[in-house]
């Protein structure tokens, strides 16, 4: 039996049905191909992450000549962000947020060098130069050992010591 | 009418909460009767008639009309706080000046801005808006050809995750209103429901998330769930009914009203849809909340419900004893504001305030409520609820939860997020106003 309710859905969904196929259908198909170099996105499952590799000692040299100005030498005592865990965050008081105290994820650290450092020239470092800075870092956090080797391989073997620090606030939202 | 008018300019002689604090229909209803009955505001009293000779701007022809109009240069002070004057190497916040602005909307010029490195000169004709991931079909979007598609309005706060962090200090920080709560606005917004384009694309059942990219240098990611996506998210293009103020997202941003700022994408270049959130750099660094045991809150979303007293507030000196009108903003990321309290007695006893229609969804809300000052010390602090059943915790319920820091903040910095407890301004008999915790 329809109730005047349900009438009213039905007419909406055989409107908006016909909306869609009178849609002004503007978009132009685009291919992964074209969009090789924005999709740069680098998910904590390791998906997205390059072919290259690196390792810690170059990442001392790239770090040395394009990071220092402003992280510091050694990741601390710049203008910019800490990147050197001093200890474990206990409280609301636990001091900076950095990479090997807070990052939940390693892919974060690929990702975010790679589309916005360094910060006067964002994406101009080669993917070995990405994972050669990624493994420079998480060896001074004593993540990953000094002598380590870093590809998409290692990257994904990678847990961060705060993986399981965080709560979700509203997981209804979701 | 004489009657009610009579009963209302006695009811309103008879305070309605300690220290002061008369009904809020007060002058809605009986406008000047009453003010006459109080003696009005000020103190205008019967000095010597003056005869008023003309002002010397009335004895010559005016300025030339400009094509783009701007502020009189008496205002010239009423503008943005910038962290970054000089343009140094660091994130760029530009506060809204909230205590010398009234109504609900900002001007696109006044709006607060966080800019991670800068607004980008994008040229329209160029800029694209490529929606791909989990979708049928993965489109890219000219800006002319998301001007022939349908288009909606509306009116919506943004704010900064951030805004209020000083007030997690353990002591008040002696600052104005748009140092302690500047990074908060609101605007009209007009756009094309993101919806709309998703229609054309075609959704993957397995998509969950998307994740939105901006155009900037940093090319700012942040993850959004599909559900708030398809909700009210809007690709939006103009502010105010003009483009998009370059450092507010020129020439598209995302928008997702009632969400933190930090998620309303900037400068809009790209919309991947994907099964799991992207965990990018602002969502699992910058804005998440330490909690007091060291853990921290993630994917905080929503902006709760939250009010502030705009005038008085610090920086605007009170100018003797007598009938003031108490004006804030209330405003909640999760509906409409259906009540605000006000009190003079640092929350001793509370009147409700008059809420200024229209009363819009996650939108300011402009509330007023009439004061007769006596002259003598009196601590202000407003109270909001909203139509979900929220209610704005004060501070002593919010640090109880949250926490407090044991040294004070950077003014310019916010590494903590989501203060929405009740903000205290104290006034003493000289009539300055501070901030205090009460």
């Amino acid at each position: 039996m329809f109730t005047p309710k349900s009438i009213a859905i039905v007419a909406l969904l055989v409107c908006t049905g016909a909306a869609q196929a009178d849609g002004p259908r503007l978009g132009k198909a685009v291919s992964a191909e074209e969009l090789t170099l924005w999709d740069s996105s680098v998910m904590p499952d390791g998906s997205g992450l390059p072919t290259g590799s690196g390792t810690a000692a170059q990442g001392a040299q790239i770090y040395a000549q394009k990071c220092t100005a402003c992280h510091g030498e050694k990741g601390v005592g710049g203008s910019a962000s800490a990147l050197i865990t001093r200890g474990p965050i206990t409280s609301i008081n636990g001091g900076e947020k950095t990479i090997g105290n807070f990052w939940p994820y390693a892919s974060t650290l690929f990702d975010y060098i790679r589309r916005a450092m360094p910060w006067q020239q964002p994406k101009s470092l080669s993917n070995d130069e990405v994972y050669a800075l990624t493994a420079y870092l998480l060896a001074l956090n004593k993540v990953v050992d000094e002598g380590a080797v870093l590809n998409a391989t290692a990257m994904k073997q990678i847990k961060m010591p705060n993986r399981d620090g965080f709560i979700l606030r509203f997981p209804d939202r979701i | 009418m004489r009657h009610r008018l009579k009963n209302i300019a006695q009811g309103s002689l008879t305070p309605v909460a300690g220290n002061g604090l008369l009904d809020r229909r007060t002058f809605l209803r009986s406008g000047a009767a009453v003010a006459a009955t109080l003696g009005g505001y000020g103190a205008a009293g019967n000095a010597a008639a003056e005869v008023f000779a003309h002002d010397a701007w009335s004895l010559m022809p005016g300025a030339i009309t400009r094509p783009y109009e701007q502020p009189s240069r008496f205002e010239e002070k009423v503008v943005r706080t910038l962290t970054n004057p000089k343009g140094e190497t660091r994130v760029q916040n530009a506060r809204t000046p909230l205590h010398l602005l009234n109504g609900t909307i900002t001007p696109a010029g006044q709006h607060f801005v966080v800019a991670q490195s800068g607004a980008p000169d994008i040229d329209p004709a160029k800029h694209r808006i490529a929606i791909h991931g989990l979708v049928k079909q993965p489109l890219v979007f000219t800006l002319d050809a998301l001007a022939r598609y349908p288009m909606v309005t509306r009116t919506t706060f943004i704010e900064c995750g951030g805004n209020s962090a000083p007030l997690f200090s353990p002591t008040p920080m002696q600052a104005n209103l748009q140092a302690l709560h500047g990074l908060v606005s609101c605007a009209e917004w007009t756009g094309v429901l993101l919806s709309t384009l998703l229609e054309e694309t075609g959704i993957d059942p397995r998509a969950k998330w998307l994740i939105a990219e901006g155009a900037d240098a940093p090319t700012l990611t942040r993850s959004v769930p599909l559900k708030k996506a398809l909700d009210d998210t809007m690709i939006a293009l103009y502010q105010n009914g003009e483009r998009l103020m370059p450092a507010n997202g020129y020439p598209a941003r995302l928008l997702l009203p009632g969400w933190e700022g930090n998620m309303s994408i900037k400068w809009l270049r790209r919309l991947k849809l994907t099964d799991a959130p992207g965990m990018t750099f602002p969502e699992t660094k910058t804005y998440t909340q330490l909690l007091p045991n060291g853990k921290a809150y993630q994917f905080y979303f929503v902006q709760e419900v939250k009010s502030f007293i705009t005038q008085p507030s610090p920086d605007l000196k009170m100018s003797g004893p007598g009938l003031y009108e108490i004006s804030g903003l209330a405003f909640s990321g999760d509906g409409r504001i259906t009540r605000v309290m006000v009190s003079a007695d640092g929350g001793k006893s509370w009147a409700q305030a008059a809420l200024q229609e229209p009363v819009l969804d996650k939108s300011f809300t402009r509330f007023r409520l009439p004061w007769r000052w006596n002259g003598g010390p009196a601590i202000l602090q407003s109270r909001a609820w909203d139509d979900k059943g929220n209610v704005q915790p004060t501070r002593a319920e919010f640090v109880a939860q949250r926490g407090e820091l044991k040294a004070p903040l950077s003014l310019a910095a916010f590494p903590n997020q989501h203060f929405n407890a009740i903000t205290s301004w104290g006034i003493d008999a000289n009539g300055e106003i501070k901030h205090v915790y009460a």
